[in-house]
């Protein structure tokens, strides 16, 4: 369907044991994330959303399945190959995670450092590049303590930027947000995809953020891809609730962008 | 009474002397082997990326074996192999080889808690950005937990200058050993409050510098 798509989850499946017996959280995924696309994955509380996403490089391991990034199979590498594809993955967390011990610079350095591959002056370089890239230059000697939750999270972008990977993952990224910052967060999202055609991937709960955001969305149900379809395409029937919702917030952003041409 | 304790200062310069190389090697032993014991006890524990439950169990007997010990049991106990190690039974070298096998799995204890500390989403995400096991240690944990890690090695400290005071009874020496056999055995009160206020300004150094490192380091 996609051609030479940059992810290509094949047939995953996953289980959880839980207090009450084995609980299956994905069963049988298939799914094709095209090149440069800004992929929403939708879905309740629960459904296996951010298993799936941390599938992608592989914080989670599926019990069966195939898990291909950039033509390379993950499931078969070995420790080292893993880190290493590893590095060409970024991803940003709900709660930034950013080492509070390290000023703003250091923590953009810290995987430029773990990967050693560029000499000290290019390294200050590409940090000063991605502070720049998500407005933050002023803040590099800052210490994360001293910065709002949308600098943090902007920083973890420039962070997660630092290796120049394909592909950004993006788990629950606005949820500890504000409206206001999350608007602006999602922009700096868009600029990064649209300026370095990055491939991002996201999972929120947030259906107008991914209706306004997204190229692709797919809604996650039992487990299981319930449909697939573009926000802004509306000549496809919603099967999903979700699904329907999702389309109108894509004509809601759709509708201001026309109105926005008449004037 | 202050002749008596001028007679007493080449004394107290000597058991300071003494004090400060079993507390030296003590801690030292702590940092070089209870720290990374530490870490590993952390590492395999529940949750952690290299979960491992028989290691986790076994180190996990052998730590809570040996701290069960009273540490004037231990002191005797180990008497054979301070021979073998310090090639004395007596003195403050000697003295320093229980010190040592108490203090190591103490300050495991101590790290493998502080690091629980450090947010599991900070440890993933330098998983996700591709480090090694032994990155995540030096680059995250360490960098993360250093001014608990501060603390912890304080607290071990005050505790073990009281501990070192039992070391007399091998002779080790050290101003509690001072404490007890002039002031105590032989009723001389002025001696034993002096060594006792020196004592309390030893601890009050020592946590005093520690609390103030440990401020210095955290950025949190």
């Amino acid at each position: 369907m996609v051609d030479d798509p940059i992810i290509r989850l094949s047939n995953i499946a996953k289980s959880f044991v839980a207090p009450g017996g084995a609980v299956s959280a994905l069963r049988g995924i298939d799914l094709a994330i095209p090149r440069g696309a800004i992929f929403g994955i939708a879905g309740r509380s629960g459904a296996g959303k951010s298993t799936l996403l941390r599938m992608i490089n592989l914080l989670e391991r599926p019990d069966v399945g195939s898990v291909e990034v950039n033509g390379r199979e993950l499931t078969a590498l070995s420790k080292r190959e893993l880190r290493e594809a590893r590095q060409d993955i970024g991803m940003i967390f709900q709660q930034f995670n950013l080492l509070r011990n390290l000023s703003v610079s250091d923590n953009v350095a810290f995987p430029l450092r773990l990967h050693g591959r560029l000499n000290a002056p290019r390294r200050t370089q590409r940090v000063r590049d991605c502070l720049g890239l998500v407005g933050l230059l002023d803040k590099a000697d800052s210490y994360p303590a001293a910065l709002s939750g949308g600098q943090q999270q902007r920083v973890a972008i420039a962070r997660a930027l630092a290796s120049e990977p394909a592909l950004l993952l993006c788990d629950e990224p606005t949820s500890a947000l504000d409206a206001e910052t999350t608007r602006g967060l999602l922009d700096t999202l868009r600029a990064v995809n649209a300026r370095l055609g990055v491939t991002i991937v996201i999972v929120s709960h947030d259906l107008p953020a991914l209706g306004a955001l997204c190229s692709h969305v797919a809604v996650i149900e039992d487990g299981r891809v319930a449909e697939q379809f573009s926000p802004l395409d509306a000549s496809v029937a919603r099967s999903t609730a979700l699904g329907r919702e999702l389309a109108f917030h894509g004509l809601e952003i759709l509708a201001v962008r026309t109105g926005a041409h008449h004037d | 009474m202050i002749d008596n304790l001028i007679e007493l200062l080449p004394d107290l310069g000597v058991a300071l002397g003494q004090t400060l190389v079993m507390l030296g090697i003590g801690l030292g032993s702590a940092l070089l082997f209870g720290g990374p014991l530490g870490i590993l006890l952390f590492l395999v524990g529940d949750g952690q990326s290299l979960h491992n439950r028989f290691l986790a169990a076994t180190l996990g007997w052998l730590v809570n074996t040996v701290r069960s010990f009273p540490f004037i049991i231990l002191l005797v106990a180990l008497v054979p192999f301070t021979r073998i190690v310090a090639g004395t039974s007596i003195g403050p070298l000697a003295a320093a080889v229980p010190l040592s096998a108490a203090a190591i799995p103490y300050f495991a204890r101590l790290v493998e808690q502080t690091l629980r500390d450090v947010p599991r989403g900070v440890i993933e995400a330098a998983h996700a950005m591709g480090a090694s096991e032994l990155q995540v240690v030096t680059r995250v944990l360490l960098v993360e937990a250093r001014s608990s890690l501060v603390l912890a090695l304080t607290v071990l400290a005050v505790s073990f200058l009281s501990y070192s005071a039992v070391a007399g009874v091998v002779g080790g020496g050290g101003i509690g050993d001072l404490a007890i056999r002039y002031g105590y055995y032989r009723f001389e009160t002025d001696i034993m409050v002096f060594t006792v206020a020196v004592l309390i300004a030893l601890v009050q150094m020592i946590q005093l510098t520690g609390t103030r490192l440990a401020r210095r380091l955290d950025k949190r």
